[in-house]
């Protein structure tokens, strides 16, 4: 049973449970029953998983991810992990049960479970993890799922802001151990697990030791709610109970500590990791008991003892002995135990009393004396009492506390530190028992306290059980587990330890009697005062965490946002075009200064006057545009298209046939298109230039000049630096010397297009419909400014004359102009669409192609409505361009498919000749066909475009006769 | 040859950059026009252009590649070119869009106070 698909069965059932449960209908018990189904097989299969771990075996399940990157779905359970997955999966099977009773009927059952199962998915990635890369992935998750389940009930201000600030720290943390892994990652060459922990000494002797460690800190210590970072996990409390039972006990917070004791092995035992970690335990440990104390909370005490609970654990991991190591994994465990029976208490005592407040609640032994005892035992196990596992690991510590492991402050007050805690942990143990189930009757609660139901306590009883168990015969019950755990991490450096009960009497006893008794004290004297005191411990209580983290929230997300919107940000396009002209030519110039430019002195030699001349056209006709573009629209066009037209020369003088022949057609395309949006601009009359140009304008036109000047110049400098130099050895040659054996055509243009990089046309075409789509879309709903609408004056002026003159009509001379050239450009029609057939089929050999052909037959079109109208062309010719488009992909994206059919990859294809009567030998390949369906999406794409924009000359005069109705009306 | 090249270029290219950066949209349309053509000659250039050299393979037997001009550049510009008036299109639609919708034809869609 155990072999590598449990490992990944582990993982995979939580999150299929997880999406299955979203698709459960909402009454209570389906979600249950699928959640309790999957947490128990999850719990079984790690435990069937138990033989192939002891002896500090490991048990390994690979799914190569991306392999080139190190990057691999390694799983791997050893018997730590073993540990931990049994007790996520453990408590999760209870917690599932338990919540069963807690939630209320009208809450979304199925969200719940369904985020329940992935977030426990995600936290057996995490133990599970055989890759730290994949670690930190899953690591993630758990904070995303973290917030989710805090932030349940979001119809809840607090649970939001909980779950809030939890995701902010956690994804802070979890952003920072990304960067540490990586780092790891470079300092050992691998993100493997088992390569990682067989590189200690690399690690801890690297320079960048010390980065590393912060960094993967950083992400331990928030994810563990240990000082500094502490905060969050109180204001988590507003979370379902049972899930704080769960993350808050034994999972999301243990995470933390997981992480520190998986790692200890490479990283612990250096000066840093003592202070660092020591410092931040010491500190959660001490002040998180004694913040507990305050709490008015049940669920904030035990938050705040949670803190301290991993306080301690963190100093334990700090200290580097081996002994301290085992005492750190046997609290992980004995803590998860008792604080998640405890959690379920705190909700069992919400649940049936109404309300969590110690001040209010009073005397429930007498409603609830099952769960009170439940809770007091494992109230004792918190506090440390003899019998009880949460006594055997704090003697354990004390024993390591009094050690000394590093001549420093730290480990001299390690001792005092350790007994004022534990006093502090037995205080406010007393407190919650004392408080909640013992005294007068209580008065004035929201509901009649009774006991709650059976299964509801079920879940408690087992872990109270386990609490007592392991107290009193810890050899028998924890003990090989554990030492399969310990093995597993410390390996030949385990020590020898004894889990026995009584070691005789010695200082670690003394202590635990010196900090129950203290703790004793310190309850009876702070009784009164508690009693009616407010939430939190005197004057630490102005000082609250969660105030100043949501300053530093407003301060940087809006603030500071804010003032470096207004001061560098911009919404004009001009200075966002300037500042990309500018970094483009900065980033150019930096790496040319950087790398040398060097080239001859630039000669005229071997340049053809003609050549020359064609581009002193060229050079004017482009200036002149330039010049033009704002007050003389039309000839800005028409001197455009010079300059296009000197492109499309050089093309063919410079051996592109192909680039000529295309650049050639679209021009055309491309100046009708402008043409007909002409139309819509406003008019701009030539005088205005005369106004003298304020100061400011003239200077930026003299800014505007030289980055125009630079740009151009610059281009112009890389552009002859790359000609002048020989060009080193690129692919070119493999596409010429196979462009006819592989692709079937002498057109090694086109078989690029159509056959080798097939794929990349496959994209371009579709780009190409998309824009078209998207251009035929946004003039749907176009609404031409109200001073475009009218009929243009010279339509005007004919009118009159039309009107004016007996024998004709309005409307005529409209019709009438350049009726010769009409007539020629309708007679065209057949003659383009056979050039269009022509440039296709000899695409493949000779200058043509889809593209050109495409472009070809979209003018024969675009020409019927140019010579005779829209009306007149629709009336006679069903032009159905989306269709063509359609059927462009389609064929593309078939053809492409087809050689799946014969076993080839997508988009392989095949070339032969066919003799055809009367038009001789032509070339057909396979990828003729993808080029029809080029062919038939330009057509269809370019058709559609112009059409849309010719479209709006007929709405412009259903808006004008709207218009004048409007105002015949008023 | 490829000096006037190179200069052809500059020109079309810094013509199109002035335009860039001038108010009117009709002015930004027709510069980018004139980008395309100069960054569509940059790539083609590359590809160090011949005269008399078209990769257009003659019939049969082994291939010199020498005898050609690189064919990638050509590849690349030519669906630049229909990818270029495509572009062209959508900005010639936004820009008419635009000005129905503010009434103005400044590229931020309204008249510099």
């Amino acid at each position: 049973m155990a072999n590598e698909t449990s490992l990944l069965l582990m993982i995979v059932l939580p999150f299929f449970g997880s999406v299955l449960a979203l698709f459960l209908p909402s009454y209570r018990n389906a979600p249950v029953w699928l959640a309790g189904l999957v947490t128990l097989a999850v719990l079984l299969i790690a435990a069937a998983c138990y033989p192939s771990v002891t002896d500090a075996r490991v048990l390994h399940s690979t799914v190569e991810w991306v392999p080139s990157l190190g990057l691999s779905f390694k799983l791997r359970m050893d018997g730590f992990a073993w540990l931990f997955s049994m007790l996520v999966s453990g408590i999760g099977f209870l917690v599932v049960l338990y919540a069963r009773y807690y939630m209320a009927p009208e809450d979304p059952i199925p969200r719940f479970f369904s985020l329940f199962l992935a977030f426990m998915g995600a936290m057996l990635g995490i133990v599970l993890s055989g890759n730290l890369i994949l670690l930190v992935i899953f690591w993630e998750l758990t904070s995303i799922f973290s917030f989710l389940l805090i932030g349940y009930w979001h119809h809840n201000a607090a649970a939001r802001d909980g779950a809030r600030m939890a995701l902010t720290i956690t994804g802070i943390g979890g952003l920072c151990l990304l960067a540490g892994v990586v780092l790891i990652g470079h300092i050992v060459g691998s993100y493997d697990l088992d390569a990682v922990l067989a590189s200690g000494n690399v690690i801890r002797q690297s320079p960048l030791y010390v980065p590393t460690l912060v960094l993967v800190l950083l992400g331990a210590l928030t994810k563990s709610a240990q000082f500094p970072f502490h905060f969050w996990l109180p204001n988590a409390m507003s979370a379902p109970t049972p899930v704080s039972a769960f993350l808050h006990s034994a999972t999301m917070v243990k995470a933390g500590v997981f992480l520190m004791a998986r790692l200890w092995p490479v990283m612990a035992g250096t000066d840093e990791w003592f202070w660092i970690v020591g410092f931040c335990g010491m500190m959660a440990f001490v002040l998180g008991a004694y913040f507990a104390i305050f709490q008015q909370d049940i669920k904030g005490l035990l938050a705040y003892s949670t803190i301290s609970h991993l306080g301690l654990i963190t100093m334990l991991l700090s200290l580097g002995s081996p002994l301290a190591a085992v005492a750190a994994i046997f609290h992980m465990v004995n803590h998860g135990t008792f604080k998640a029976s405890l959690f379920m208490t705190a909700g069992i005592i919400d649940h049936e009393a109404g309300t969590r407040d110690i001040r209010r609640l009073s005397g429930l032994f007498r409603f609830m004396p099952i769960t009170a005892t439940l809770a007091m035992v494992a109230s004792a196990a918190m506090a440390g009492v003899p019998l009880l596992n949460g006594f055997l690991s704090k003697e354990m510590f004390f024993a390591e506390a009094i050690e000394t492991h590093a001549i420093s402050i730290l480990d001299t007050a390690a001792p005092y530190a350790a007994v004022l805690g534990s006093a502090f942990a037995v205080a406010y143990s007393i407190r919650f028992i004392q408080g909640v189930f013992f005294g007068p009757p209580p008065v004035d609660l929201p509901h009649e306290p009774h006991e709650a139901p059976f299964l509801m306590r079920l879940p408690m009883a087992v872990l109270v059980l386990l609490c007592l168990v392991v107290g009193i015969i810890p050899g028998l019950t924890i003990g090989p587990f554990l030492h399969a755990a310990v093995v597993s991490v410390l390996g030949p450096a385990t020590p020898t330890y004894s889990l026995a009960v009584w070691h005789g009497i010695n200082l670690p006893l003394l202590m635990s009697v010196a900090a129950l008794i203290g703790g004793g004290i310190l309850y009876l004297l702070l009784k009164s005062y508690l009693a009616h005191s407010e939430e939190g411990p005197p004057i630490f209580r102005l000082l609250k965490g969660q105030r100043i983290f949501e300053r530093a929230m407003v301060t940087i997300s809006w603030r500071w946002a804010r003032y470096i919107e207004t001061h560098l940000g911009t919404r004009r396009l001009q200075p966002q075009l300037k500042l990309l002209v500018g970094i483009a030519f900065i980033a150019g110039f930096f790496s040319l200064y950087r790398r040398g430019l060097e080239f001859g002195v630039p000669s005229m030699a071997g340049t053809e006057p003609a050549f020359a001349g064609l581009w002193i056209i060229g050079a004017l006709c482009a200036l002149a545009a330039a010049w033009q573009a704002k007050f003389h629209r039309l000839a800005a066009l028409i001197l455009l298209s010079g300059a296009g037209l000197a492109t499309c020369i050089t093309f063919a003088w410079l051996s592109a046939p192909d680039l000529a022949l295309t650049q050639l057609l679209v021009e055309v395309v491309t100046t009708v298109l402008i043409l007909l949006g002409l139309r819509w601009l406003p008019k701009r009359a030539a005088e205005s230039r005369r106004i003298a140009a304020a100061a400011g304008i003239r200077l930026r036109r003299y800014r505007d000049l030289f980055i125009a000047l630079a740009a151009g110049g610059g281009m112009s400098v890389v552009a002859y630096a790359v000609m002048a130099r020989t060009p080193p050895k690129g692919i070119a040659d493999f596409f010429l010397e196979n462009a006819y054996m592989l692709g079937g055509g002498k057109n090694v243009v086109n078989v690029i297009l159509v056959d080798f990089r097939g794929f990349d046309t496959l994209g371009e075409i579709t780009v190409l419909g998309i824009v078209a789509l998207t251009v035929f879309a946004l003039l749907r709903r176009f609404r031409p400014a109200p001073d475009s609408i009218e009929m243009p004056e010279q339509q005007r002026i004919q009118n009159t004359n039309d009107e004016a003159l007996p024998d004709r009509n309005p409307g005529d001379t409209v019709s009438d102009y350049l009726l010769v050239p009409s007539v020629i450009m309708q007679w065209l029609f057949p003659v383009i669409i056979v050039l269009a057939a022509y440039l296709f089929i000899r695409g493949h050999d000779l200058p043509g192609g889809g593209f050109a052909a495409g472009i070809a037959m979209a003018a024969a079109f675009i020409l019927q409505y140019l010579a005779a109208g829209t009306v007149w062309v629709e009336d006679r010719l069903r032009i159905l361009p989306v269709k063509w488009m359609g059927a462009g992909l389609l064929f593309a994206a078939a053809t492409g498919a087809g050689a799946w059919l014969f076993g080839y990859p997508f988009l392989t294809s095949h070339a032969r000749y066919v003799e055809l009567p009367l038009v001789g030998s032509i070339p057909v390949a396979s990828a003729m066909l993808f080029d029809l369906g080029v062919f038939l999406l330009v057509v269809g794409a370019t058709v559609l475009m112009l059409i849309a924009i010719a479209h709006q000359s007929i709405r412009r005069l259903r808006a004008s006769r709207v218009a004048e109705a409007e105002k015949e009306a008023t | 040859m490829a000096l006037v090249l190179s200069l052809a270029i500059g020109v079309l290219i810094g013509s199109g950059v002035w335009l860039l950066l001038r108010p009117r949209t009709y002015q930004v349309i027709i510069g980018l026009s004139l980008i395309s053509y100069g960054v569509n000659l940059f790539i083609f250039s590359m590809g160090r252009p011949r005269v008399g050299a078209p990769p257009l393979l003659g019939s049969g037997g082994p291939v010199d590649p020498a005898a050609y001009t690189d064919p990638i550049p050509q590849a690349l510009v030519l669906t630049a070119i229909v990818i270029g008036f495509a572009t062209t299109a959508l900005f010639l639609v936004v820009l008419l869009v635009s000005r129905g919708l503010t009434g103005s034809d400044h590229v931020d869609g309204r008249e510099p106070r």
